[in-house]
């Protein structure tokens, strides 16, 4: 049985951003298929007492208190040099027009 | 279809309030409006990998209260999920959000709607949620002012992961009235609970509107329009009513109106679509596997609910029902932090409300608006206000003495029973001074008295101006009145 299209595939690539040919379509949405198959295989654990969770690690209420680390001019430099492009102290995008 | 039918517009909020943390949601980058681009970021700002995210818990105890003041139902587990979209003023191509399970849901507050010539009323507005969420950083469009023209865009990330709590609203808002009175009232909870400053020209208080009509209250919702881009309350009242009135033109055209968004532009005054791309946001939510839930205990939840002050609606109810002013009087009082600190401390002072809130909402309140300055800037302080009130009463100064000092006592301040001492302004209130200033004038105008006592009974005001002009308006009014009537009817 077939749990996902070549269309489903598209779809998804589009809105990750990836740009995939024909071919690799073909590849993934086999691929893709056989990790559902392999989630069909573990929702046959009989889960019905066990509430659900998000994480493998039950963590709850981690926070830091409300203070201000300043940062420095070397550290801001940094870290618009690593961008692939920069303008003075910003950095520098293609033109986008919104579609959020 | 006739143009006689009735459209009712069906309403919706979707508020952003900046928390006003120290530092940033996630990580210990300052918050601060205004800096040099790129000068509050670091390596979570950015969302470098291998960092990681963690809850600021001052952000977490802003959004329970907040939550707490609207009603709110606060969850027992919470938690963050990530909404992907790709736009550079999102460094990480999500925003740490809350999808499915929100700090708070299914809340309320009541919102007084005063409008000109109208009848003021109370409506109860539900809300949905609140929510936690971080902030995006702002794009710059270079090369040329319109975003049309532009070959690139720069970015400045010092806004990216401010804190913000987003607070939905019940589709429950009727007119553009009705929607800027709830907006500001959401600004006036969040500023008397001091978690956010709600300035709408910088930004800490951003509205979006969601709109539709329909022919009845019974009808099913029409189709819904989304409006950006207001930046005052009435933006977002005449905003609401330029759509309410272009989509009950549109129905009764027969134009199709189409489920966007809409840009409210100021300066034309109309909305006009962002002709965005129609299903292109398909956020993928999913729980961001870097943040653990939020799980508030009863105990936290009722140590923080002690710490909330008393809020606007409560104290408007209060002003009404113990203190026994108007409903406007309560409602312009109430209206700003600073004015009622400054009332209550007048009353606390021992002020009669009623009087305290005349000379408030009057001669203070144009000094205080024509110099720019707040209340709690204002150098004639409450206590000194209350002085000034009871000496009135007390018969130690006339109204119109109060008011020839009142300059004094507002750019400099100080005790009105000493400038009164000080300038020997205080009220002629013994009958024999009184009596022979009368003599005197009355003496002085026989012509005058002839003609009272022929009949020109308005001459009274004469004779009494005549007093207050020798005294310099120090004569005790009543006592003078009472004095001079014996004289000449005698």
């Amino acid at each position: 049985m077939t749990k996902i299209t070549e269309e489903d595939v598209r779809k998804v690539a589009r809105l990750a951003r990836l740009q995939l040919v024909d071919s690799e379509i073909e590849t993934y949405t086999r691929q893709i298929e056989k990790i559902l198959d392999y989630v069909d295989h573990l929702q046959k654990v009989n889960t019905k007492d066990i509430p659900p969770t998000t994480r493998a690690v039950e963590v709850v209420n981690k926070t830091r208190e409300d203070n201000v680390q300043v940062s420095s001019s070397r550290d801001r430099e940094e870290l618009l040099e690593l961008a692939p492009q920069r303008e003075a102290d910003f950095f520098r995008v293609p033109k986008i027009i919104s579609e959020s | 279809m006739s143009s006689k039918t009735h459209w009712e517009a069906v309403i919706g909020l979707e508020t952003h309030v900046q928390l006003n943390t120290q530092s940033k949601i996630f990580t210990a980058a300052s918050t601060t409006f205004g800096d040099d681009p790129n000068t509050h970021i670091d390596p979570v700002v950015c969302g470098l990998p291998g960092t990681l995210p963690v809850l600021n818990q001052k952000v977490l105890e802003y959004s329970v209260k907040a939550a707490m003041a609207l009603n709110l139902n606060i969850a027992s587990h919470s938690k963050f999920d990530r909404k992907q979209y790709f736009y550079p003023d999102l460094p990480k191509n999500y925003q740490i959000s809350q999808y499915d399970e929100p700090i708070a849901e299914e809340g309320w507050i009541e919102v007084e709607v005063a409008e000109k010539g109208k009848e003021t009323y109370i409506k109860k507005i539900g809300i949905e949620r609140l929510h936690m969420e971080e902030d995006a950083g702002k794009l710059v469009h270079a090369g040329s002012d319109r975003l049309d023209g532009s070959t690139h865009s720069l970015v400045d990330y010092n806004r990216a992961g401010v804190a913000l709590a987003e607070i939905v609203s019940k589709p429950d808002l009727r007119t553009g009235r009705e929607a800027a009175e709830y907006a500001s009232e959401i600004r006036r909870i969040m500023r008397y609970l001091g978690v956010s400053d709600g300035n709408m020209q910088e930004g800490s208080l951003r509205c979006d509107v969601n709109i539709s009509v329909r022919q009845g209250p019974n009808e099913p919702f029409g189709t819904k329009v989304e409006i950006k881009n207001m930046n005052s309350f009435s933006a977002i009242q005449k905003a609401c009513e330029y759509e309410i009135q272009r989509q009950i033109k549109a129905y009764e055209e027969g134009e199709p109106i189409l489920q966007e968004t809409r840009l409210w532009d100021e300066s034309k005054q109309f909305t006009k679509s962002m002709r965005s791309k129609e299903g292109a946001s398909d956020y993928r939510y999913f729980p961001d596997p870097d943040l653990g839930p939020i799980e508030i205990s009863i105990e936290q939840k009722e140590a923080w609910r002690k710490e909330l002050p008393e809020l606007p609606a409560q104290k408007r109810n209060r002003y009404r029902e113990e203190l026994g002013l108007s409903q406007y009087d309560a409602r312009v009082l109430t209206e700003e932090l600073a004015v009622t600190n400054y009332f209550e401390a007048a009353v606390l002072a021992d002020a009669d409300p009623k009087t305290a809130s005349n000379w408030i909402t009057g001669d203070l309140a144009a000094y205080v608006n024509s110099n720019k300055m707040t209340f709690a800037e204002l150098p004639f302080s409450p206590e000194s206000l209350a002085e000034m009130v009871q000496m009135i009463e007390g018969g130690k100064i006339s109204g119109k003495i109060a008011k020839e000092i009142l300059p004094e006592l507002l750019s400099k301040g100080g005790s009105p029973k000493n400038i009164v001492e000080e300038r020997g302004l205080g009220m002629i209130s013994d009958p024999d001074t009184i009596t022979s200033l009368i003599d005197e004038i009355l003496n002085n105008h026989p012509e005058e008295v002839n003609a009272f006592k022929g009949g020109k009974k308005k001459l009274q005001g004469f004779f009494v101006g005549q007093l207050m002009k020798k005294t310099g308006g120090k004569a005790d009014p009543k006592l003078s009145n009472q004095i001079l009537n014996e004289k000449l009817n005698k």
